[in-house]
């Protein structure tokens, strides 16, 4: 079962909501533009050989302080004393679109902080001819279907499941835009914060995990982000779009474990 | 009771077909459609008949800001209101208003709105919208979330700098200025009145009512539906123990006036269907989430995230989903067209109902060509104002300017 805990950061100035599940050399899990409430379970069997931390970004969950956050500078540092609360020297660290974006710039900022870096379609650089798309846009069905290569397989799956109950829907709703909202303070309207400036300073072993159909950042910027990182790898997995951790779930979980261990 | 003559400036020609080939009248609406020598006809018969409204004894003529939009053509109001300020002498020069989040350093729009105050002899009322997410977060790029911070932060640089009687130096989040010193200062004292244009967001209701500005609901939904946003206003000024002046609430009625009910749909009601069709044909993507906040989309009480992606649907949208014909749309509230008894009875609703002091009428709808907006107009004048003038005039109107007086005004000089 994944522990939940409440950290205060800063004196109390942020307050941290952390899901924390398994043992062995930690791994922080940092999440994209959705909304992040609970424990994810495709990090189970992550967790069977590592500790693995799973923060909810300020603003994202259950937490606050997302107003004193004004710069990318000043999500690094609100990072890197998280990662002090939770006495972490040197995880491995896995990032998802924004939290891609923001394990980047740590290890860029820091690089003896981060082991290993798995950056899953990062987003923070962009290309003037392969724009990344304008995801904050989306209408929701646009919203929840671009994010797969098979948005049919997908629902058949259970993954697109909206809550039965009119106000846990309601509330989701609510949750999205809250998230995306969060997200928009350092993505809008350019996802560019000068990664791009930084971004050679990364040392950690790093791989970089693209879905071919990711319809919301362009697998087209996996090859700037390799060669953007010296000695990174990238991986395309088929039959994934932006969440190839939950379409292609046994294909990614061993190109992430195979890479840590 | 006092009444504002209203213009958005739509652009008049867009196609016969553009609400089903078009993705948008609004941020990404296709400047090929644009023709800068029908821009040059409209602009200068849009002002002739907002000078009209002056002449006929408007209170106030009313301009205000959009963005990449065809049927708002007014990136700068304060352009149009200095052009005004010299061509108008009686009216008040309503600038609805310049969103403060967009001027860099703001102290621009204290300046600029110090100008026309000055120029106009007194007569300028300073709007500070927030302004729309297609405005402030589309079109010019800040982040949704944090526009509304930055917004209150220029309101506080701009009201230092307009009653300081020192320079001073201003450390914000979003402007750092070392020398704050603005020249010229207006004429009206401490400060022109101050007027919110807002959509409905509580946390507006609240900032308006704390400081004792006038708030005011621009409706393109009609009145029936603005009700309910109003009374939130209401609702939110008997909790803060603030007495119920009228005159601190403005509202905006698309309103139509002809010599009969009929008249006023066989002239008027393809204009209107223009305006319905065409220029509130705003694509479905452009709510920006986090520029409303999450109590705001609580309130609402609607669906979310469906229509829109983050906005819920407004009046506006409504409107827009549920009429599709004159009957329906005068049935609704949307608009509020027929004859000066008709007209009449019903702005008498309004005004009881809604308890507003100051009323905005927008006349001039869609394509809808000046001679018809001058007959509407000067109806209204003649025949609906003098019937409704005598609401409310028991109560302190401390929102409305204190010009100087003829005598100590200098007029234009006529040109030879």
């Amino acid at each position: 079962m994944p522990e939940e805990r409440t950290i205060a950061i800063r004196n109390g100035l942020f307050d941290a909501q952390v899901f924390t599940q398994g043992s062995g050399s930690p791994v922080l899990f940092l999440h994209g533009v959705f909304p992040f409430t609970e424990w994810p379970k495709w990090l189970n069997p992550l967790a069977r050989q590592h500790k693995v931390y799973a923060p909810a970004q300020p603003g994202f969950g259950e937490s606050t302080g997302l107003e004193h956050l004004d710069s990318m500078n000043d999500l690094i540092f609100y990072h890197l004393e998280l990662l002090d609360a939770l006495g972490l020297e040197r995880p491995d660290i896995i990032g998802h679109a924004q939290g891609a974006n923001i394990a980047a710039e740590i290890a860029a900022t820091c690089p003896e902080r981060v082991g290993k870096l798995v950056l899953v379609a990062p987003v923070g650089l962009w290309m003037e001819e392969t724009p990344v798309p304008d995801f904050f846009s989306f209408i929701k069905s646009q919203f929840i279907r671009a994010a797969w290569h098979d948005p049919d397989a997908a629902a058949s799956r259970g993954l697109l499941a909206e809550p039965e109950d009119e106000q846990l829907a309601k509330e989701l709703d609510l949750e999205r835009i809250r998230s995306l909202g969060a997200a928009s303070k350092f993505l809008w309207p350019i996802p560019d914060r000068g990664l791009n400036k930084r971004i050679h300073r990364i040392s950690s072993p790093t791989l970089i995990l693209w879905g071919a159909s990711d319809q919301f950042v362009p697998p087209a910027y996996g090859p700037l982000f390799q060669d953007s990182i010296a000695g990174s790898q990238l991986t395309v997995l088929d039959g994934s779009g932006h969440l190839p951790m939950l379409e292609q779930p046994d294909e990614f979980m061993t190109e992430v474990l195979n890479f840590l261990s | 009771m006092r009444f504002h003559w209203f213009h958005l400036m739509p652009y008049q020609n867009l196609p016969d077909d553009f609400s089903t080939t078009q993705s948008s009248v609004w941020v990404t609406v296709p400047s090929n459609l644009y023709d800068p020598l029908e821009g040059h006809r409209i602009y200068n018969e849009y002002l002739d008949e907002l000078e009209f409204a002056d002449q006929v004894g408007f209170d106030g003529i009313c301009v205000n800001e959009h963005h990449q939009n065809a049927y708002g053509m007014m990136p700068s109001p304060n352009l149009m209101a200095a052009t005004l300020a010299r061509r108008t002498s009686n009216a008040a020069i309503v600038v609805l208003g310049n969103s403060l989040a967009l001027y860099n350093p703001p102290t621009r729009v204290a300046e600029e709105m110090a100008m026309l105050d000055v120029i106009s002899g007194g007569r300028l009322i300073a709007g500070f919208p927030v302004g729309t997410p297609m405005d402030t977060a589309y079109c010019y790029g800040q982040p949704p979330a944090i526009v509304r911070e930055k917004y209150d932060e220029a309101h506080d640089l701009i009201m230092k700098a307009w009653t300081s009687e020192d320079v001073f130096s201003f450390n914000g989040k979003y402007t750092q200025l070392r020398y704050v010193n603005t020249w010229p200062k207006p004429i009206q004292k401490p400060h022109p009145p101050i007027w919110i244009p807002g959509s409905g967001s509580v946390e507006t209701w609240e900032w308006s009512a704390k400081r004792d500005y006038l708030y005011s609901y621009l409706s393109f939904g009609g009145y029936k539906r603005a009700a309910t946003l109003i009374q939130g206003y209401w609702d939110t000024l008997d909790r803060l123990g603030i007495e119920h002046n009228p005159n601190r609430v403005g509202y905006l009625q698309l309103v139509i006036v002809a010599d009969t009910d009929a008249e006023a749909e066989k002239e008027y009601a393809q204009h209107v269907q223009y305006f319905y069709d065409k220029c509130q044909h705003i694509g479905p993507t452009w709510g920006a989430p986090g520029f409303r906040s999450i109590a705001t989309l609580r309130s609402r009480g609607q669906e979310q995230f469906t229509e829109r992606n983050s906005a819920p649907p407004g009046p506006r949208i409504q409107a827009l989903s549920t009429e599709k014909t004159w009957k329906e749309r005068l049935e609704n509230g949307s608009i509020i067209a027929g004859s000066p008894a008709t007209v009449r009875d019903q702005l008498k609703d309004v005004i009881e109902t809604m308890h507003v002091g100051h009323l905005m009428v927008l006349m001039q709808l869609g394509n809808m060509p000046k001679e018809k907006v001058l007959r509407s107009t000067e109806l209204f004048a003649k025949e609906v104002m003098p019937h409704l003038r005598h609401y409310y005039s028991e109560y302190e109107d401390r929102w409305y300017p204190k010009p100087l007086s003829m005598d100590q005004r200098t007029a234009p000089a006529p040109i030879a």
